[in-house]
């Protein structure tokens, strides 16, 4: 049947599932827009490109489905740069589509005319650009295609004005796509699994790091399976937060460079790594040479170059990882490591919940106690996403997640803006889900415009701004490692009630502690998004840390002001 | 040290930028490139010769995976294979040397290919060594313009390349094994 490049966009967008897509129109995608009217999906008017990218991101991260986000040629496809890198670096499937000039004016700097391709090449999985109405279908299914299957990731496609205007004969076909250089594999081969086994029969000290992969393959369920069968402690990273039920008692928490103390401890007593989807980035590891020095390492990942990149470890299995874990199910023995998990629990002892318990009572509100409340009012059950910044780890920190797919953060780029357009992509993805963005005062304000977004669309997210009028993250450095020479991070912001309050949408201010209960409640009870702004402590840092590069066992740890505690200050 | 590889790509508008921006990215250093047709349609054949050591070209290894449109990929460097690289090079030729030069064409069975009073282009093919050892010969004599097309390379032996005989190309298993 006859059909134009623009339908075939819809019609292909259809067969694929899309309910919804975010994004801004223009002049080089106009006719995609027109054609848009005639099929059955919601349209999600943006007020800055870079929101569009960020929601398609955080509707994939919360729903599994594939996030598409669209925008016009040159400043509206630059736009989404930002957004498809985060996605990129976080693995998160999702398909770009930007317009493009006229086919025969590209190459001779035609108005809104931009290389998008040759920009987004490094942040995208794959990408291309259409100029012939006749490969449109075929390049749309196979950018669904890669987006979603083996190590999931953005895909772009920048379609020419014309390949969108002209017609061809069409016909949607559901034949399987085969593409020469992209197979990726799913099955462990099975002689690795066994060696796997024996190392770890061999292990005293094992230890599980879980990484966002454990989620994108759905291997919660085996991921259990095993830690609980070979009694082997659980820790995550900041993407696998709740991959690992928080409150089983094999899980640890979180690693890393603000993970918990003893979790980088165990780390470091490790005789055995076994890390399932992670990637060992540098905030993971600390310094590479003295990283879990007595550690034999065993690596399972659906990226093969992921294996040895930057942990050189003893054995590398390439596979989805729920297939792997499954693998190694069939052939798990019970095992028993109490020796370990005990010494692990000695290793506790100063745990981070100290700092709610122990933080002065001066009258001032500080950030932990915000997120600890908003976990203990909202039953641990919210759907959480962050901006970046001081918020992310305290809220990856007081936020215990039990259940997958209820935390949602920009990990690897770190991405400033990323928390309220991609709350309400998550909210949009998953409507009966409570959705709270904790964000920064910093981050909040790059992306603040997608309040009208939220207001347009009717979309109810819970703004927690934990406002302390710096750059919070930025000022910690400047203080550990600048000798507190706060260049450019005190920041003066808006009255954000007011601001709110100019969408059209409700505004509360919080001092006090005693007053949080009440916020958080009035912002469960009513229509629409709510900002509310909490004014915590200026000059609070996040505890414990590794500074970057330094040993993973050489935290700062948060000075004692409380007598009670001193006497475990000194044991890293 | 150098390392020759061979990749199989698509035949595809944009993936030579995509190989090169990949080297770029990754903080890789080519010291040559070939790409050009082969035996299968819809495939072209890159040889790339690059420096790093195993570890680390085994990783870009893995990283051309990455890419979609790259087919396969092979490390020469290791294995029995032919290696060529082909230069024309423009030498001073005046009637006092002319001779010397043409002598030294003989023995490196190179040929000349462009004759001028006062000039010869010769070409020469051959591994890289015989070039550079031709090079320094004639130095002395007067290049006036070189240009080289960087290293050819393919395996000895009768296995193609591609469709390899066990393994499976793109995704392949990591070969990392215990100790």
């Amino acid at each position: 049947m006859k059909r134009t490049g623009a339908q075939i966009v819809w019609e292909t967008l259809m067969r694929e599932g899309v309910e919804v897509v975010f994004g801004y129109p223009g002049g080089a995608n106009l006719p995609i827009y027109d054609a848009m009217l005639d099929y059955p999906v919601r349209h999600v008017l943006v007020r800055h490109e870079q929101g569009a990218a960020h929601m398609a991101d955080g509707y994939a991260r919360a729903s599994g489905r594939v996030g598409v986000a669209m925008a016009t040629s040159g400043p509206g496809a630059t736009n989404l740069v930002t957004g498809i890198a985060t996605a990129m670096m976080d693995s998160s499937p999702t398909v770009f589509l930007t317009g493009q000039v006229v086919s025969k004016f590209i190459g001779y700097d035609a108005f809104q005319e931009t290389d998008v391709t040759g920009i987004t090449l490094p942040i995208t999985k794959h990408n291309y650009l259409v100029t012939r109405v006749e490969e449109l279908g075929d390049v749309l299914r196979e950018a669904f295609y890669i987006a979603r299957t083996g190590r999931p990731g953005p895909v772009l496609v920048d379609i020419a004005k014309d390949a969108q205007q002209n017609s061809t004969d069409w016909e949607y076909s559901d034949r399987p796509i085969q593409l020469r250089g992209y197979r990726p594999n799913r099955h462990p081969l099975s002689r690795q699994v066994e060696q796997a086994l024996e190392m770890l029969s061999a292990a005293r000290k094992p230890l599980i790091l879980a990484g966002r992969g454990v989620l994108l393959s759905g291997a919660m369920r085996e991921l259990r399976e095993f830690a609980e069968r070979a009694h082997i402690p659980v820790a995550v990273t900041l993407l696998g937060i709740g991959a690992f039920p928080a409150s089983h008692p094999l899980s640890l928490g979180m690693m890393g460079m603000h993970g918990e103390a003893w979790v980088n401890q165990a780390i470091q007593e490790s005789d055995l790594l076994l890390a399932f989807g992670m990637r060992f980035d540098d905030r993971v590891t600390g310094n590479l040479k003295t990283y879990a020095p007595n550690a034999r390492k065993i690596h399972l990942d659906i990226d093969p170059a992921e294996i040895n990149k930057n942990v050189r470890v003893d054995l590398g299995i390439v596979g989805d990882l729920r297939e792997s874990l499954q693998e190694f199910l069939d052939h798990l023995p019970q095992m028993d490591h109490s020796e370990w998990v005990e010494h692990i629990n000695t290793l506790k002892g100063e745990s981070a919940v100290r700092d709610i318990q122990y933080l002065p009572p001066d009258g001032h509100l500080y950030a932990a106690h915000v997120i600890h409340d908003l976990w203990r009012y909202t039953g641990g059950n919210a759907l959480v996403v962050t901006d970046v910044g001081q918020h992310q780890m305290w809220t990856a920190q007081y936020y215990r997640h039990d259940q997958p797919f209820q935390w949602i953060t920009s990990g690897g780029l770190g991405t400033m803006g990323f928390g309220l357009p991609a709350a309400i992509g998550a909210k949009i993805a998953r409507p009966d889900a409570e959705v709270w963005a904790v964000v920064g005062d910093g981050g909040f304000q790059m992306t603040a415009a997608e309040l009208s977004t939220a207001a347009q669309e009717g979309v109810k997210v819970n703004v927690a701004i934990i406002n302390n009028g710096f750059l919070g993250m930025v000022r910690q450095w400047q203080e550990f490692f600048y000798d507190r020479r706060y260049a450019a991070t005190p920041m003066r912001s808006p009255d954000f009630v007011k601001l709110a309050e100019a969408h059209g949408l409700t505004g509360l201010r919080v001092w006090r502690r005693e007053e949080v209960f009440d916020a958080i409640q009035r912002a469960r009870e009513t229509d629409g998004t709510v900002v509310i702004d909490f004014r915590v402590e200026q000059e609070d840092s996040v505890y414990p840390m590794v500074p970057a590069g330094a040993d993973l066992h050489n935290m700062i740890r948060r000075p004692v002001r409380n007598p009670l505690v001193e006497t475990a200050q000194d044991e890293m | 040290m150098r390392h020759t590889l061979v990749a199989l790509v698509e035949d595809k508008p944009g993936v030579l930028n995509r190989v090169a921006s990949l080297f770029r990215r990754r903080a890789f250093n080519i010291e040559s490139l070939t790409v050009g047709h082969t035996e299968q349609p819809g495939l072209s054949r890159m040889t790339i010769v690059v420096d790093g050591d195993d570890v680390a070209i085994e990783r870009l290894t893995a990283y051309l995976y990455k890419l979609v449109n790259v087919v396969h990929v092979e490390d020469l460097t290791h294995v029995p294979a032919v290696t060529r690289d082909l230069a024309m090079i423009k030498v001073a030729a005046p009637p006092e040397t002319r001779t010397q030069v043409m002598q030294v064409v003989d023995v490196y069975r190179a040929r000349i290919v462009d004759v001028t009073t006062q000039s010869l282009i010769i070409e020469v093919t051959g591994d890289e060594e015989k070039i550079e050892s031709f090079v320094e010969v004639l130095r002395p004599l007067g290049i006036l313009e070189m240009v080289r097309t960087g290293l050819l390379a393919m395996s000895r032996g009768g296995a193609p390349l591609y469709p390899p005989p066990n393994g499976n190309g793109n995704g392949h298993h990591a070969a990392a094994s215990a100790d």
